[in-house]
C-alpha cells in the first residue's frame, strides 16, 4: 500500500521532497525513492508538470476544448485516429468519450488564430473526422484538482482553544 | 454605573492565549500553529444541505433537543462507530457545539462546593465552566512519562476519590494522547468504586490514528454514570456551524435539556441540516481529512525529532506536544519564537497541570506552512544551541 500512498502524495504535490514524503508516510527515504522509481519504471507516473493559472501571466495563452466526431471504417479504428491526432504538439489532451461526440481534445496555442488554423488546417481535413466543435476556454477555475484564482486567506483566529 | 462583577466571573482569569493573540495580530508574516480547528472547509455535501435548507426557508426553531431525524442519525452513528447505544428520544440532546453541552452538564450536575476532578492538561474551557457553575476544580495532572494517560495512581494522588465528578478528554487537546481500552478499564473501576460521575469529551474520537477509539461509557456500569460529548466541529470541519451533542441516561439528558430549553431553545437549525447530511453522506470526506491529518502528524513528529526537541508520540486529535528545550519556560519559548520567527504556538501551561514545559502545536494547517514553520523553529533552536 505504500506505493499508493506515495502516489497520492505526488499527485498532491510532485515537488514534495523524498524526505518530506518519508516523514509523512513513516517510510525510509530509500523506500520512498524506490517506490517512485518503481512507479516511473512501470509507467504509472508519466511525468511531472506544473499547474498554471495562465490568467495570471502577461503572455496570452489560448486554449480550446474541441469536440470531435469521427466515422470509422473497416480499416480505421478509434486508436488509429487518436494516434494520428496525438502526435500534434498543439494537442495537450485527447480522450475517447461516451456521449454525443467521440473525442474530447484539448488544444493550446499562442493566439486564437493559431488555434483556429490548427483545427481547420490539420484536424478537420483528417478524412475520418466528420465534425469539429471548438470551445475556447475563457476562464479556468480549476485545473488538475487545484482551484485557481486568488488564494483564500486563512481567516481563522491565529489562536483558538 | 460600575458593573459589579459576580465573584464567579471575577475568579476566572482571562484566557492564557489572549496575549499571544495580540502579538500575532500585530504582524502579517505569522504562521500559526495555534489554531485548534480544521483548516478544511465543511464537506461540500453538508454545506449544500445547509444552503438548500435556507432556500427552502427552514429557518425556525427545531425541537429543543434537536431535530428528531438528526437525533436518530446520531444514535445510528455512535452505535455504528463507537458501540454506544442511546435512545434518540430521551438520551440525546443536540447543542450549539460540544461547548454548550459541556456547560449544560456542569450547570445541571454541579452544586456550589462540589468538586470536579479534571484530567489535565486538557481543553481550556472545563475549568471556567466548573467555576461558573459554582463548583471547585481538582486538577489531576497527567505526565509525559505515562504518555499523558490518566492513571489510577494519578487520580489517587490528586485525591479524586473524594470528588463528585471526573472530566476526561481523549483523544486529548492539547497533548494528542489517547486512552486505549486497557487504560480506561481501571479508570472506569475507580469511578464506580468512588461513585464519580464522568463527563467524557470525545469530540476528537474520529481523529484516532492508532487503533480504534473506545468510549468509557462502554464499560460495565459506566453508561449510567457517564455523559459523552461529541460534535461536528472537528471531524466534520464544522466549527463555525456550532453543532454538538451529548449522550447520557434519560434523566441526565432531561436535566440538561431543562437548562438548554430556557437558554438556547434549540441548536442552530441550518447547522442541523448540515449535520444530518454530514452523517448521511460525508464519511469519505472525514476519512480523507483524517488521512491528511495523519500524514501531517507523522511529518511534524519526525521534524521535531530531527530538530532535536523531545516530542510525545501524539496518537489522536490534531495536536502534538513537544517539550521546550532546556533554558526556556514554555511561555518564554512561545513568545520569543513568535517575535523572532513569526511562528505562533501555544505554551502548554495554559492547559493546566502537567502542561508546563511543553508547547501545543496544531497541525490543522497546510503542509507547506507546516514545513516553513518547522524550518523557522529549527532556525530558532539552532541559534540558541
Ligand atoms: C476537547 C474539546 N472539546 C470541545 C471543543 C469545542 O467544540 P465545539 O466547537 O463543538 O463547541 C473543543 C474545541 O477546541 C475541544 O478541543
Amino acid at each position: 500500500m505504500s506505493e499508493r500512498e506515495v502516489l497520492e502524495l505526488l499527485r498532491e504535490n510532485a515537488r514534495y521532497s523524498t524526505a518530506d514524503i518519508a516523514r509523512m508516510t513513516d517510510l525510509e527515504e530509500s523506500e520512498v525513492e524506490a517506490a517512485i522509481e518503481e512507479l516511473e519504471a512501470a509507467g504509472v507516473v508519466r511525468g511531472y508538470q506544473a499547474v498554471v493559472d495562465w490568467d495570471k501571466l502577461e503572455d496570452e495563452r489560448v486554449r480550446a476544448e474541441v469536440e470531435l466526431n469521427v466515422r470509422l471504417d473497416r480499416e480505421t479504428g478509434y486508436d488509429d485516429i487518436a494516434e494520428r491526432l496525438a502526435r500534434f504538439p498543439q494537442v495537450k489532451a485527447l480522450r475517447l468519450v461516451s456521449g454525443d461526440y467521440d473525442f474530447d481534445m484539448e488544444v493550446e496555442g499562442d493566439s486564437i488564430r493559431e488555434v483556429s488554423q490548427f483545427i481547420s488546417e490539420k484536424v478537420a481535413p483528417v478524412p475520418e473526422i466528420t465534425q469539429t466543435v471548438t470551445h475556447y476556454v475563457m476562464t479556468s477555475y480549476k485545473e488538475n484538482g487545484i482551484e485557481l484564482g486568488d488564494g483564500e486567506d486563512d481567516e481563522r483566529l491565529s489562536f483558538s482553544p | 454605573m460600575t458593573f459589579e462583577l459576580s465573584d464567579r466571573v471575577q475568579t476566572v482569569p482571562p484566557s492564557g492565549i489572549r496575549r499571544f493573540f495580540e502579538i500575532a495580530e500585530e504582524r502579517d508574516d505569522v504562521i500559526s500553529l495555534g489554531v485548534g480547528e480544521p483548516d478544511f472547509a465543511t464537506p461540500w455535501a453538508a454545506r449544500d444541505a445547509a444552503i438548500t435548507s435556507l432556500e427552502q426557508g427552514k429557518t425556525s426553531y427545531t425541537a429543543n433537543r434537536g431535530k428528531r431525524d438528526l437525533r436518530e442519525a446520531i444514535a445510528d452513528y455512535v452505535a455504528d462507530r463507537f458501540d454506544l447505544g442511546y435512545d434518540p428520544d430521551e438520551e440525546i440532546i443536540v447543542t450549539a457545539g460540544a461547548s454548550e453541552a459541556v456547560d449544560l452538564a456542569f450547570r445541571a450536575f454541579v452544586d456550589p462546593g462540589d468538586t470536579v476532578a479534571i484530567a489535565q492538561p486538557s481543553y481550556i474551557s472545563y475549568e471556567p465552566g466548573v467555576i461558573f457553575a459554582g463548583g471547585e476544580v481538582l486538577p489531576v495532572p497527567t505526565y509525559e512519562e505515562d504518555d499523558f494517560r490518566l492513571t489510577v495512581e494519578g487520580l489517587e494522588e490528586a485525591g479524586a476519590d473524594e470528588a463528585d465528578m471526573l472530566v476526561l478528554c481523549y483523544p486529548n487537546n492539547p497533548t494528542g494522547a489517547i486512552m486505549p481500552a486497557e487504560d480506561l478499564e481501571p479508570i472506569a473501576e475507580f469511578a464506580r468504586e468512588h461513585d464519580l460521575m464522568v463527563l467524557s469529551d470525545e469530540i476528537y474520537a474520529e481523529l484516532t490514528y492508532d487503533g480504534e477509539h473506545t468510549s468509557i461509557a462502554t464499560f460495565e456500569g459506566m453508561r449510567e454514570r457517564t455523559i459523552v460529548f461529541n460534535g461536528f466541529s472537528k471531524a466534520h470541519a464544522m466549527t463555525g456551524l456550532r453543532l454538538g451533542y451529548a449522550l447520557g441516561p434519560a434523566e441526565a439528558i432531561g436535566a440538561m435539556n431543562k437548562i438548554h430549553q430556557y437558554t438556547m431553545l434549540s441548536a442552530p437549525t441550518t447547522a442541523q441540516y448540515a449535520a444530518l447530511e454530514a452523517l448521511d453522506s460525508c464519511e469519505n470526506d472525514v476519512r480523507e481529512m483524517v488521512d491528511q491529518y495523519d500524514r501531517r502528524r507523522q511529518f511534524v513528529l519526525s521534524r521535531f525529532r530531527e530538530i532535536g526537541m523531545d516530542v510525545f508520540e501524539a496518537k489522536g486529535a490534531f495536536y502534538c506536544f513537544p517539550e521546550v528545550p532546556e533554558g526556556f519556560t514554555a511561555e518564554e519559548f512561545a513568545e520569543e519564537v513568535l517575535r523572532e520567527q513569526g511562528v505562533a504556538v501555544v505554551p502548554g501551561d495554559v492547559f493546566g497541570a502537567g502542561g508546563d514545559g511543553h508547547l501545543r502545536i496544531s497541525y490543522a494547517t497546510g503542509l507547506e506552512d507546516l514545513r516553513e514553520a518547522l524550518a523557522r523553529i529549527e532556525a530558532f533552536v539552532d541559534e540558541r544551541a
